[in-house]
Protein backbone atom coordinates (compact mmCIF):
# COMPACT_ATOMS: atom_id res chain seq x y z
CA UNK A 1 0.00 0.00 0.00
CA UNK A 2 1.40 3.38 -0.62
CA UNK A 3 1.47 6.73 1.00
CA UNK A 4 -1.39 7.90 -0.41
CA UNK A 5 -3.45 4.83 -0.02
CA UNK A 6 -2.98 5.46 3.60
CA UNK A 7 -3.95 8.54 3.71
CA UNK A 8 -7.13 8.29 2.16
CA UNK A 9 -8.02 5.17 4.22
CA UNK A 10 -7.27 7.52 7.24
CA UNK A 11 -9.51 10.42 5.81
CA UNK A 12 -11.85 8.21 5.21
CA UNK A 13 -12.26 6.80 8.78
CA UNK A 14 -12.17 9.83 10.09
CA UNK A 15 -13.79 11.92 8.30
CA UNK A 16 -15.53 10.85 4.80
CA UNK A 17 -16.33 7.83 6.08
CA UNK A 18 -16.78 8.52 9.93
CA UNK A 19 -19.01 5.39 11.14
CA UNK A 20 -20.88 7.63 13.44
CA UNK A 21 -21.20 11.08 11.66
CA UNK A 22 -22.07 9.88 7.97
CA UNK A 23 -22.77 5.69 8.18
CA UNK A 24 -24.49 6.17 11.34
CA UNK A 25 -23.54 3.20 13.01
CA UNK A 26 -23.11 2.09 16.67
CA UNK A 27 -25.92 5.01 17.31
CA UNK A 28 -26.97 3.22 20.41
CA UNK A 29 -23.82 2.98 22.64
CA UNK A 30 -22.69 6.68 20.80
CA UNK A 31 -25.93 8.31 22.36
CA UNK A 32 -26.60 6.49 25.82
CA UNK A 33 -22.67 6.95 26.89
CA UNK A 34 -21.73 10.38 25.53
CA UNK A 35 -23.27 11.93 28.95
CA UNK A 36 -19.70 12.78 29.45
CA UNK A 37 -16.31 13.40 27.90
CA UNK A 38 -14.89 10.56 30.23
CA UNK A 39 -17.20 8.34 29.16
CA UNK A 40 -17.05 8.89 25.55
CA UNK A 41 -13.15 8.30 25.51
CA UNK A 42 -13.42 5.18 27.51
CA UNK A 43 -15.65 3.28 25.13
CA UNK A 44 -14.31 4.93 22.02
CA UNK A 45 -10.92 3.17 23.49
CA UNK A 46 -12.51 -0.03 23.78
CA UNK A 47 -14.83 -0.18 20.52
CA UNK A 48 -11.28 0.98 18.89
CA UNK A 49 -9.39 -1.91 20.50
CA UNK A 50 -12.19 -4.58 19.40
CA UNK A 51 -12.24 -2.89 15.92
CA UNK A 52 -8.47 -3.34 15.63
CA UNK A 53 -8.35 -6.20 16.48
CA UNK A 54 -11.65 -7.77 14.84
CA UNK A 55 -10.48 -6.48 11.41
CA UNK A 56 -6.78 -8.07 11.99
CA UNK A 57 -8.48 -11.37 12.55
CA UNK A 58 -10.68 -11.35 10.01
CA UNK A 59 -8.19 -10.27 7.47
CA UNK A 60 -5.77 -13.08 8.76
CA UNK A 61 -8.07 -15.92 8.55
CA UNK A 62 -10.33 -14.65 5.42
CA UNK A 63 -8.72 -17.50 3.04
CA UNK A 64 -10.22 -20.33 5.16
CA UNK A 65 -13.04 -18.86 5.99
CA UNK A 66 -16.13 -20.07 3.69
CA UNK A 67 -18.26 -17.44 2.75
CA UNK A 68 -21.47 -19.56 3.93
CA UNK A 69 -20.58 -19.57 7.42
CA UNK A 70 -18.43 -16.07 7.57
CA UNK A 71 -21.24 -14.44 9.51
CA UNK A 72 -20.94 -16.68 13.03
CA UNK A 73 -17.13 -16.28 12.69
CA UNK A 74 -17.23 -12.97 13.01
CA UNK A 75 -20.08 -12.87 15.26
CA UNK A 76 -17.78 -15.18 17.36
CA UNK A 77 -14.51 -13.43 16.70
CA UNK A 78 -15.77 -10.23 17.70
CA UNK A 79 -17.66 -11.83 20.51
CA UNK A 80 -14.56 -13.06 22.17
CA UNK A 81 -12.42 -9.72 21.62
CA UNK A 82 -15.09 -8.22 23.49
CA UNK A 83 -15.02 -10.52 26.60
CA UNK A 84 -11.39 -10.04 26.54
CA UNK A 85 -11.43 -6.33 26.61
CA UNK A 86 -14.11 -6.10 29.14
CA UNK A 87 -11.92 -8.32 31.51
CA UNK A 88 -9.39 -6.05 30.83
CA UNK A 89 -11.06 -2.96 31.51
CA UNK A 90 -12.58 -4.21 34.67
CA UNK A 91 -8.90 -5.03 35.95
CA UNK A 92 -7.21 -1.98 35.49
CA UNK A 93 -10.52 0.73 34.94
CA UNK A 94 -12.84 -0.93 37.44
CA UNK A 95 -14.04 2.49 37.60
CA UNK A 96 -14.89 3.42 34.48
CA UNK A 97 -16.04 -0.07 33.37
CA UNK A 98 -18.23 0.42 36.34
CA UNK A 99 -19.73 3.85 34.97
CA UNK A 100 -19.49 2.48 31.25
CA UNK A 101 -21.58 -0.70 32.83
CA UNK A 102 -23.78 -3.25 29.99
CA UNK A 103 -22.37 -1.17 27.13
CA UNK A 104 -18.96 -2.52 26.79
CA UNK A 105 -20.13 -6.21 26.61
CA UNK A 106 -23.07 -4.00 24.15
CA UNK A 107 -19.58 -3.69 21.71
CA UNK A 108 -20.66 -6.84 20.33
CA UNK A 109 -23.69 -5.60 18.33
CA UNK A 110 -22.07 -2.28 17.07
CA UNK A 111 -22.35 -2.51 13.60
CA UNK A 112 -19.73 -0.94 12.97
CA UNK A 113 -17.38 -3.63 13.58
CA UNK A 114 -19.16 -5.97 11.73
CA UNK A 115 -19.68 -3.56 8.99
CA UNK A 116 -15.60 -3.17 8.87
CA UNK A 117 -15.15 -6.76 8.86
CA UNK A 118 -17.47 -7.48 5.77
CA UNK A 119 -16.89 -4.61 4.29
CA UNK A 120 -13.27 -4.14 4.53
CA UNK A 121 -11.14 -7.28 6.47
CA UNK A 122 -12.70 -9.76 4.60
CA UNK A 123 -11.17 -8.40 1.33
CA UNK A 124 -8.10 -6.68 1.79
CA UNK A 125 -4.76 -8.19 2.93
CA UNK A 126 -3.68 -7.22 7.07
CA UNK A 127 -2.03 -4.16 6.36
CA UNK A 128 -4.47 -1.96 4.63
CA UNK A 129 -7.31 -3.80 7.48
CA UNK A 130 -5.19 -2.87 10.25
CA UNK A 131 -5.22 0.97 8.95
CA UNK A 132 -8.25 0.52 8.48
CA UNK A 133 -9.82 -0.99 11.62
CA UNK A 134 -7.16 1.85 13.63
CA UNK A 135 -9.23 4.79 11.27
CA UNK A 136 -12.52 4.12 11.64
CA UNK A 137 -11.87 3.09 15.31
CA UNK A 138 -10.20 6.63 15.99
CA UNK A 139 -13.29 8.36 13.58
CA UNK A 140 -15.55 6.54 16.06
CA UNK A 141 -13.81 7.45 19.34
CA UNK A 142 -13.10 11.12 18.32
CA UNK A 143 -17.11 11.75 17.71
CA UNK A 144 -17.53 10.10 20.74
CA UNK A 145 -15.43 12.88 22.85
CA UNK A 146 -16.73 15.49 20.90
CA UNK A 147 -20.35 14.75 21.97
CA UNK A 148 -19.29 13.80 25.10
CA UNK A 149 -17.53 16.88 25.72
CA UNK A 150 -20.12 18.81 23.89
CA UNK A 151 -22.84 17.22 26.72
CA UNK A 152 -20.80 17.40 29.74
CA UNK A 153 -20.15 21.38 28.89
CA UNK A 154 -23.62 22.00 28.43
CA UNK A 155 -25.32 19.52 30.37
CA UNK A 156 -23.49 19.86 33.91
CA UNK A 157 -21.18 22.90 32.89
CA UNK A 158 -17.76 20.54 33.32
CA UNK A 159 -15.57 19.39 31.27
CA UNK A 160 -13.20 16.12 31.98
CA UNK A 161 -15.04 15.11 35.10
CA UNK A 162 -14.29 11.28 36.28
CA UNK A 163 -10.83 11.54 34.38
CA UNK A 164 -9.40 10.20 37.94
CA UNK A 165 -10.99 6.68 36.57
CA UNK A 166 -8.62 6.34 33.58
CA UNK A 167 -5.63 8.36 35.01
CA UNK A 168 -5.94 7.14 38.66
CA UNK A 169 -5.54 9.98 41.69
CA UNK A 170 -8.71 11.30 43.36
CA UNK A 171 -12.44 11.76 42.33
CA UNK A 172 -12.59 14.50 40.59
CA UNK A 173 -15.83 16.75 38.94
CA UNK A 174 -12.88 17.67 36.02
CA UNK A 175 -13.09 21.45 35.62
CA UNK A 176 -16.05 23.18 36.84
CA UNK A 177 -16.58 25.85 34.46
CA UNK A 178 -20.27 27.14 35.60
CA UNK A 179 -22.18 25.41 38.71
CA UNK A 180 -24.72 23.11 37.20
CA UNK A 181 -25.76 23.70 33.52
CA UNK A 182 -28.94 23.31 30.96
CA UNK A 183 -29.52 20.16 32.10
CA UNK A 184 -31.39 18.75 28.64
CA UNK A 185 -28.15 17.93 27.18
CA UNK A 186 -27.60 15.03 29.90
CA UNK A 187 -31.06 13.69 28.96
CA UNK A 188 -31.17 11.69 25.85
CA UNK A 189 -32.62 13.74 23.54
CA UNK A 190 -29.70 15.84 24.37
CA UNK A 191 -27.70 13.32 22.63
CA UNK A 192 -30.08 13.00 19.61
CA UNK A 193 -29.56 16.91 19.65
CA UNK A 194 -25.91 16.43 20.17
CA UNK A 195 -25.77 14.16 17.05
CA UNK A 196 -27.51 15.94 14.98
CA UNK A 197 -25.67 19.28 15.13
CA UNK A 198 -22.39 17.42 14.93
CA UNK A 199 -23.55 15.56 11.74
CA UNK A 200 -25.02 19.47 10.22
CA UNK A 201 -21.73 20.92 11.24
CA UNK A 202 -19.82 18.55 9.25
CA UNK A 203 -22.21 18.83 6.19
CA UNK A 204 -21.61 22.52 6.53
CA UNK A 205 -17.42 22.33 6.32
CA UNK A 206 -17.88 19.85 3.33
CA UNK A 207 -19.78 22.39 1.57
CA UNK A 208 -17.50 25.08 2.43
CA UNK A 209 -14.65 22.59 1.17
CA UNK A 210 -16.39 21.90 -2.02
CA UNK A 211 -17.80 25.53 -2.67
CA UNK A 212 -13.54 26.55 -2.33
CA UNK A 213 -12.27 24.28 -4.59
CA UNK A 214 -14.93 25.09 -7.22
CA UNK A 215 -13.52 29.06 -6.86
CA UNK A 216 -10.19 28.43 -6.85
CA UNK A 217 -10.48 26.51 -10.42
CA UNK A 218 -8.97 28.72 -12.95
CA UNK A 219 -12.40 30.51 -14.82
CA UNK A 220 -12.75 30.51 -18.14
CA UNK A 221 -11.76 33.56 -20.02
CA UNK A 222 -15.46 35.08 -20.57
CA UNK A 223 -16.62 35.12 -24.00
CA UNK A 224 -16.97 38.89 -25.70
CA UNK A 225 -20.15 39.68 -26.61
CA UNK A 226 -20.73 43.16 -26.52
CA UNK B 1 -21.72 -33.35 -3.15
CA UNK B 2 -22.67 -31.21 -0.59
CA UNK B 3 -21.09 -32.97 2.27
CA UNK B 4 -17.80 -31.77 1.83
CA UNK B 5 -18.10 -27.41 2.15
CA UNK B 6 -20.29 -28.55 5.12
CA UNK B 7 -17.89 -30.41 6.92
CA UNK B 8 -15.08 -27.94 5.97
CA UNK B 9 -17.13 -25.28 7.24
CA UNK B 10 -17.94 -27.31 10.78
CA UNK B 11 -14.19 -27.63 11.17
CA UNK B 12 -13.19 -24.35 10.61
CA UNK B 13 -16.27 -22.81 13.12
CA UNK B 14 -15.05 -25.27 15.55
CA UNK B 15 -11.60 -24.75 15.01
CA UNK B 16 -11.87 -20.87 15.60
CA UNK B 17 -14.01 -21.64 18.65
CA UNK B 18 -11.40 -23.38 19.81
CA UNK B 19 -8.95 -20.18 19.31
CA UNK B 20 -11.29 -17.73 20.69
CA UNK B 21 -12.19 -19.86 23.58
CA UNK B 22 -8.53 -19.98 24.47
CA UNK B 23 -8.03 -16.72 23.92
CA UNK B 24 -11.03 -15.26 26.47
CA UNK B 25 -9.66 -18.05 29.17
CA UNK B 26 -6.31 -17.21 29.02
CA UNK B 27 -7.51 -13.75 29.49
CA UNK B 28 -9.41 -14.67 32.01
CA UNK B 29 -6.71 -16.33 33.93
CA UNK B 30 -4.55 -13.18 33.89
CA UNK B 31 -7.17 -10.51 34.85
CA UNK B 32 -8.91 -12.70 37.62
CA UNK B 33 -6.60 -11.75 40.58
CA UNK B 34 -6.88 -8.40 39.86
CA UNK B 35 -10.63 -8.05 39.43
CA UNK B 36 -11.18 -10.04 42.78
CA UNK B 37 -8.93 -7.51 44.57
CA UNK B 38 -10.57 -4.48 42.55
CA UNK B 39 -13.76 -5.72 43.73
CA UNK B 40 -12.61 -5.77 47.71
CA UNK B 41 -10.85 -2.55 47.23
CA UNK B 42 -14.54 -1.03 45.71
CA UNK B 43 -16.45 -2.19 48.70
CA UNK B 44 -14.31 -1.10 51.45
CA UNK B 45 -13.64 2.28 49.64
CA UNK B 46 -17.61 2.81 49.34
CA UNK B 47 -18.04 1.99 52.87
CA UNK B 48 -15.35 5.04 53.70
CA UNK B 49 -17.97 7.97 53.11
CA UNK B 50 -20.01 6.56 56.18
CA UNK B 51 -17.09 6.36 58.64
CA UNK B 52 -15.80 9.56 57.79
CA UNK B 53 -13.94 10.88 61.38
CA UNK B 54 -14.08 7.55 63.10
CA UNK B 55 -11.05 5.34 63.97
CA UNK B 56 -11.51 1.84 63.20
CA UNK B 57 -9.95 -1.59 62.60
CA UNK B 58 -9.72 -2.60 59.45
CA UNK B 59 -11.06 -5.61 57.87
CA UNK B 60 -15.48 -4.00 57.94
CA UNK B 61 -16.39 -6.40 55.22
CA UNK B 62 -15.92 -9.12 57.48
CA UNK B 63 -18.18 -8.87 60.10
CA UNK B 64 -21.28 -8.77 57.76
CA UNK B 65 -24.58 -9.62 58.32
CA UNK B 66 -27.56 -9.89 56.00
CA UNK B 67 -30.71 -9.44 57.31
CA UNK B 68 -33.05 -10.92 55.22
CA UNK B 69 -36.77 -9.76 54.78
CA UNK B 70 -39.41 -9.33 56.29
CA UNK B 71 -37.16 -6.74 58.66
CA UNK B 72 -37.97 -3.09 60.37
CA UNK B 73 -34.84 -1.55 58.20
CA UNK B 74 -36.15 0.50 55.30
CA UNK B 75 -36.68 -1.75 52.32
CA UNK B 76 -38.56 -5.16 51.37
CA UNK B 77 -35.02 -6.12 50.44
CA UNK B 78 -32.08 -7.87 52.29
CA UNK B 79 -30.41 -5.35 53.88
CA UNK B 80 -26.49 -5.79 54.88
CA UNK B 81 -24.96 -4.81 58.08
CA UNK B 82 -21.48 -4.16 58.45
CA UNK B 83 -20.02 -3.75 62.24
CA UNK B 84 -17.15 -1.70 62.76
CA UNK B 85 -14.95 -1.96 65.96
CA UNK B 86 -12.10 -0.20 67.22
CA UNK B 87 -9.56 -1.91 69.48
CA UNK B 88 -12.41 -4.99 69.53
CA UNK B 89 -14.96 -2.89 71.07
CA UNK B 90 -17.77 -1.20 69.02
CA UNK B 91 -17.74 1.72 67.75
CA UNK B 92 -20.67 2.24 64.71
CA UNK B 93 -22.84 0.08 62.55
CA UNK B 94 -23.06 0.57 58.83
CA UNK B 95 -26.90 -0.32 57.41
CA UNK B 96 -27.04 -0.70 53.57
CA UNK B 97 -30.79 -0.32 53.06
CA UNK B 98 -33.39 0.29 50.38
CA UNK B 99 -35.19 3.36 49.85
CA UNK B 100 -38.26 2.58 48.58
CA UNK B 101 -40.73 5.55 46.84
CA UNK B 102 -37.71 7.20 45.50
CA UNK B 103 -38.49 8.70 41.73
CA UNK B 104 -37.35 6.53 39.55
CA UNK B 105 -37.28 3.00 41.73
CA UNK B 106 -35.43 1.87 44.71
CA UNK B 107 -32.58 3.68 45.77
CA UNK B 108 -29.25 1.74 47.61
CA UNK B 109 -28.20 3.69 50.63
CA UNK B 110 -25.41 2.96 52.88
CA UNK B 111 -26.18 4.83 56.37
CA UNK B 112 -23.39 4.95 59.00
CA UNK B 113 -24.57 5.09 62.77
CA UNK B 114 -22.12 5.20 65.84
CA UNK B 115 -23.10 3.40 69.25
CA UNK B 116 -24.61 6.88 70.14
CA UNK B 117 -26.96 6.42 67.79
CA UNK B 118 -25.67 9.70 66.12
CA UNK B 119 -24.98 9.17 61.82
CA UNK B 120 -21.74 9.41 61.08
CA UNK B 121 -22.31 9.13 57.23
CA UNK B 122 -24.77 8.69 54.34
CA UNK B 123 -24.10 7.32 51.00
CA UNK B 124 -26.40 6.93 47.82
CA UNK B 125 -24.67 3.68 46.56
CA UNK B 126 -27.28 2.68 43.38
CA UNK B 127 -30.08 4.79 42.04
CA UNK B 128 -31.74 5.71 38.90
CA UNK B 129 -33.07 9.19 39.36
CA UNK B 130 -33.31 12.03 36.60
CA UNK B 131 -29.41 13.29 35.99
CA UNK B 132 -29.32 16.77 36.99
CA UNK B 133 -31.89 16.73 39.41
CA UNK B 134 -32.55 13.89 41.97
CA UNK B 135 -28.78 12.73 41.29
CA UNK B 136 -27.36 15.00 43.51
CA UNK B 137 -27.92 12.87 46.66
CA UNK B 138 -25.11 11.51 44.98
CA UNK B 139 -21.54 12.17 46.96
CA UNK B 140 -19.98 12.80 44.14
CA UNK B 141 -22.54 15.51 42.68
CA UNK B 142 -22.86 17.98 45.51
CA UNK B 143 -23.24 17.82 49.02
CA UNK B 144 -26.55 17.78 50.14
CA UNK B 145 -25.73 14.13 52.02
CA UNK B 146 -23.40 16.33 54.48
CA UNK B 147 -26.62 17.77 56.39
CA UNK B 148 -27.22 14.21 57.89
CA UNK B 149 -23.78 14.09 59.72
CA UNK B 150 -23.93 14.15 63.65
CA UNK B 151 -27.78 14.23 63.30
CA UNK B 152 -29.84 11.66 65.47
CA UNK B 153 -33.60 10.84 66.18
CA UNK B 154 -33.42 13.97 69.07
CA UNK B 155 -31.23 16.10 66.60
CA UNK B 156 -34.09 17.22 65.72
CA UNK B 157 -36.96 15.42 67.24
CA UNK B 158 -39.33 12.98 65.45
CA UNK B 159 -41.61 15.34 63.12
CA UNK B 160 -37.91 17.10 61.91
CA UNK B 161 -37.19 14.31 60.07
CA UNK B 162 -38.99 15.82 56.63
CA UNK B 163 -37.42 17.89 54.07
CA UNK B 164 -38.03 21.96 54.79
CA UNK B 165 -40.99 22.34 52.27
CA UNK B 166 -43.24 19.32 54.28
CA UNK B 167 -42.36 20.90 57.66
CA UNK B 168 -38.95 19.55 58.58
CA UNK B 169 -35.64 20.66 58.93
CA UNK B 170 -34.02 19.44 56.09
CA UNK B 171 -32.95 21.12 52.88
CA UNK B 172 -34.55 19.69 49.70
CA UNK B 173 -33.34 19.39 46.12
CA UNK B 174 -33.97 22.26 43.60
CA UNK B 175 -36.54 20.09 41.14
CA UNK B 176 -36.43 17.37 43.25
CA UNK B 177 -38.27 16.39 46.32
CA UNK B 178 -39.36 12.73 46.02
CA UNK B 179 -36.12 11.51 46.37
CA UNK B 180 -34.73 13.39 49.33
CA UNK B 181 -38.07 12.61 50.81
CA UNK B 182 -37.27 8.96 50.37
CA UNK B 183 -33.62 9.06 51.65
CA UNK B 184 -34.98 10.95 54.65
CA UNK B 185 -37.59 8.59 55.59
CA UNK B 186 -34.65 5.68 54.95
CA UNK B 187 -32.15 7.18 57.26
CA UNK B 188 -34.91 7.76 59.84
CA UNK B 189 -35.97 4.30 59.89
CA UNK B 190 -32.86 3.12 60.26
CA UNK B 191 -31.92 5.22 63.08
CA UNK B 192 -35.09 3.66 64.66
CA UNK B 193 -34.24 0.06 63.62
CA UNK B 194 -30.81 1.01 65.29
CA UNK B 195 -32.25 2.71 68.56
CA UNK B 196 -34.65 -0.80 68.82
CA UNK B 197 -31.56 -3.25 68.76
CA UNK B 198 -29.39 -1.15 70.66
CA UNK B 199 -26.27 -3.36 71.43
CA UNK B 200 -27.62 -6.57 70.52
CA UNK B 201 -26.30 -5.69 66.70
CA UNK B 202 -23.20 -6.45 67.88
CA UNK B 203 -23.81 -9.88 69.07
CA UNK B 204 -24.99 -11.36 66.18
CA UNK B 205 -23.03 -13.82 64.55
CA UNK B 206 -21.65 -13.03 60.77
CA UNK B 207 -23.36 -14.41 58.39
CA UNK B 208 -22.51 -17.38 56.58
CA UNK B 209 -21.58 -16.89 52.89
CA UNK B 210 -24.52 -19.11 51.83
CA UNK B 211 -27.79 -16.74 52.63
CA UNK B 212 -26.04 -13.43 50.99
CA UNK B 213 -27.86 -11.91 48.23
CA UNK B 214 -29.37 -8.66 47.34
CA UNK B 215 -25.99 -7.26 47.97
CA UNK B 216 -24.76 -4.30 44.58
Amino acid sequence: MNASGLMSRLKNGLWFENPGLVQLLGLCPLLAVTSTFVNGLGLGIATLLVLLMSNTLVSATRRWILSEIRIPIYVLIIASLVTCIELIFEAFFPDLDRSLGIFIPLIVTNCAIVARAELFASRNAIGPSIIDGLAMGTGFALLLMAIGAFRELVGSGTLFSGIDMLIGGEATRGLVITDGGWLLAILPPGAFFSLALAIAAKNAIDRRQRKKSRDAMPRRPRALTK
Amino acid sequence: MSGRPVMRGGITLAAIAAICTAMVALTFRLTEERIIANEQAWLERSLEPALSGLFYDSGVTESKIVVPPPHELPGSEAAIIYRVYAEDSPVAALFVVTARNGYAGPIRVLIGVDVAGTVTGVHVLEHRETPGLGDRVETAKSDWVVQFDGRSLVDPEMPGWAIKRDGGQFDQLTGASVTPRAIINAIRDTLVYFESQGEGIFAIPVATESDEGGNE
